[in-house]
């Protein structure tokens, strides 16, 4: 039982950053947007919000700094993809690419500055973010540890997905934004502000991603900044986009699965299971490409994902 | 006043700057204006260096110095630009065809496992016989993790962007798999590695490089020549213009897609043989490295034209070495080749866009006509 609880928390830890990249590319996505440079958001995010952190000794500080400073480099995507209508998988990647190596590059540049040659966060901010939990209730048996005992980022993240949630679904400004990721023409005829629904939800989108890369920065390991902290989570996001059926509220019940992916291989005894380590790291892919082949096969209509993904579109050509 | 109120109207409903296309430009003109753009680019780069305080004109003559100072150092740029190269030349052929092969990473590590299965375990072979087997082994092992997704994409339509980065993943741990269980090297400690090939397995060096640099030289000439004066290469380019027009002329989209996408998993998978048997004598979770998304900038960059794919990969290979330098001489890191790739692309994506299109302030409506 203490080792369920265990195993349920640390999923819970390994699927938080995912479930921000995840919301935040929902977000894009709704769109119509794919945008691939989730990864490098994130890593945007991480260098911003763990510097921020680093020298104001603030939490709230460190996650307006992430948000902000991902929500500017999708920007740049947005500017190139909405309005200069560049192909979106190449300016994708380039952002992915660019952004890892900005985060690292700029995180190096003040690694050299320091003069203890590490980075690590102050006492007060740990604390703030560790904060472990809701005082009182974590206490509780059982129900404490696996529901309240988390760092604020869960909390947050959850936050975050329901208000996704009711958005998208209980707002008229959020059946317009998916009115413009299904048919932006017909969105655009109705009156919808197409480029600025676009805009706005690829910036809010880049921010959301960006707290899930301060999450890498500064919880993983330990406080210390290292290179490439995001390592890779952006794109098991974009993976889990499609797992989660582009629904915020899949996504926190997608992100616990992925996350327990990630940690199952330390908690299944080879001795019962002997299964390789690599098997783990290889379901969270394997099994996106698999749903991504089966939904295909059904040839239903799929509601939830945006008709127009990946288009641009030009009024003129309507 | 009649008029102010017109102008008022107008006001509201017109949009403060509009998209209207324009005009064919010349070929001269279009190739003034991405020149145009990647000097803005280095302008860009260079403002980024210079916030940092160091002086842009000194780092950018230390790259290109850097990269090319010695026989040595050109001999390191080579070694970066040949996986390079061969991965933007097989990516091209899928983009050619507007088949969004972002798999070119998983295809290159399919390549290597295929061909370190040669190297492993046939060490004893003719040298010439081996390496051409670990070659044949290169290209199926690329060529089957292509026709995965293009097998799906004809016939159920499945999203080949998304499925191509998944099987990216699923080759990378298959690796990892490989090196701590039945390939694991028994004389390694702790991490489980991959023993190094025999030197029998691996490439012979010309000029100091090993011979990848011929294939890619060769690959870039048989790359311009099929899809340019070929059969099916014009196939590729019709299906990439419009599959319905395909079609109708008689042609077997099906067919195209998977052959194209075999070929274009098969030249990444030589790719990767290569890196792992003339630059790693091994094969390792890094025999990608990358490359396969780098690949897709270049490709892009280069307007899918093998000529000069093989200019823009050597202005990459520059950088990446360069930054090397740099970073011993500067303390700046390498990561600055990324960021400088990054920019450049940024700003070539951008300029494409002012090619065909332009802006029409508000009020200037009669003009656009």
């Amino acid at each position: 039982m203490d080792l369920l609880i265990r195993f349920v928390a640390a999923a819970v830890a390994a699927g938080t950053p995912l479930l921000y990249g995840t919301l935040g590319e929902i977000m894009t996505e709704k769109a119509g947007h794919l945008n691939l440079g989730v990864e490098g958001m994130m890593s945007v995010g991480a260098c911003a919000g763990f510097l921020a952190g680093y020298y104001t000794d603030s939490f709230a500080l460190a996650l307006l700094a992430a948000f902000g400073a991902a929500a500017a480099s999708a920007l740049i995507y947005g500017v190139l993809t909405v309005t200069l209508m560049a192909n979106q998988n190449v300016t994708g990647l380039t952002l992915t690419i660019f952004g890892i190596g900005l985060s690292n590059f700029i995180g190096i540049l003040a690694l050299g500055r320091s003069e203890s040659g590490t980075l690590k966060l102050p006492e007060g901010i740990t604390a703030q973010m560790r904060g472990a939990g809701i005082p009182g209730l974590r206490d509780i048996p059982v129900a404490g540890p696996l529901l309240f005992s988390y760092n604020a980022f869960v909390y947050i993240g959850i936050v975050i997905a329901v208000l996704l949630f009711l958005y998208f679904g209980r707002t008229k400004s959020g059946l317009n934004l998916q009115a413009v990721g299904h048919n932006p023409g017909a969105a655009d005829a109705a009156g919808i502000q197409v480029t600025r629904y676009k805009y706005a939800s690829i910036l809010i989108g880049g921010g959301i991603c960006g707290i899930g890369g301060a999450y890498c920065a500064m919880i993983i390991n330990g406080g210390v900044w290292v290179s490439n902290n995001v390592g890779g989570l952006g794109w098991i996001a974009v993976a889990l986009v499609i797992f989660a059926n582009w629904k915020p509220l899949n996504a926190i019940g997608g992100s616990l699965v992925f996350g327990a992916l990630r940690i199952l291989k330390f908690y299944v005894p080879k001795s019962v299971l002997p299964l390789p380590n690599a098997f783990y790291d290889m379901m969270p892919f394997l099994i996106t490409a698999l749903i991504l082949v089966v939904t295909s096969m059904r040839k239903k209509q799929n509601l939830s994902l945006p008709g127009n993904l990946g288009n641009h579109y030009f009024r003129e050509e309507r | 006043m009649n008029r102010n109120a017109n102008i008022d109207s107008r006001k509201r409903t017109e949009p403060l700057l509009r998209v209207v296309k324009r005009a064919e430009l010349t070929g001269r003109q279009i190739v003034l204006l991405r020149l145009l753009a990647v000097l803005l680019a280095l302008a860009a780069g260079g403002l980024f260096i210079l916030c940092l305080g160091y002086n842009p004109v000194a780092i950018y003559t230390r790259i290109l110095s850097g990269a090319t100072r010695s026989p040595m150092a050109i001999q390191a740029t080579a070694k970066i630009v040949i996986p390079l190269l061969i991965t933007s030349l097989g990516v091209t052929l899928a983009f050619k065809m507007r088949f969004w092969n972002i798999g070119a990473e998983g295809q290159i590590i399919m390549g290597a496992i295929f061909a370190s299965y040669f190297a492993l375990f046939h060490a004893d072979w003719n040298h010439w016989v081996l390496l051409g087997a670990m070659a044949l082994a290169g290209i199926l092992g690329g060529a089957l993790w292509g026709l995965v997704p293009a097998f799906f994409k004809a016939r159920y339509g499945t999203n080949e962007t998304l499925f191509t980065l998944m099987l990216n993943y699923i080759a990378l741990y298959l690796i990892s798999w490989l090196q701590d269980g039945p390939w694991r090297d028994p004389g390694s400690q702790g991490f489980g590695k991959i023993a190094r090939f025999d030197k029998n397995a691996s490439l012979n060096k010309v000029f100091g490089v090993h011979c990848g640099w011929i294939v890619a030289l060769v690959l870039v000439a048989a790359v311009f020549i099929y899809l340019r004066y070929t059969k099916q290469g014009y196939e590729i380019s019709v299906v990439g213009e419009s599959q319905e027009t395909a079609r109708y002329a008689g042609m077997n989209v099906r067919k195209i897609l998977l052959r194209t996408m075999a070929l274009s998993g098969g030249i990444c998978g030589l790719g990767g043989m290569i890196q792992a048997a003339g630059a790693d004598i091994t094969l390792t979770m890094g025999v990608a490295g990358g490359v396969g998304f780098t690949a897709i900038i270049v490709a892009w960059l280069s307007q899918l034209n093998p000529v000069i794919i093989l200019a823009v990969s050597s202005l990459f290979g520059i950088l990446e070495k360069g930054s090397s330098v740099v970073q011993s001489d500067f303390g700046l890191s390498t990561d600055c080749a990324d960021v400088l790739q990054g920019i450049i692309l940024f700003f070539i994506l951008g300029c494409e866009f002012f090619i065909r299109y332009r802006f029409v302030g508000r009020g200037h409506g009669e003009k656009a006509k």
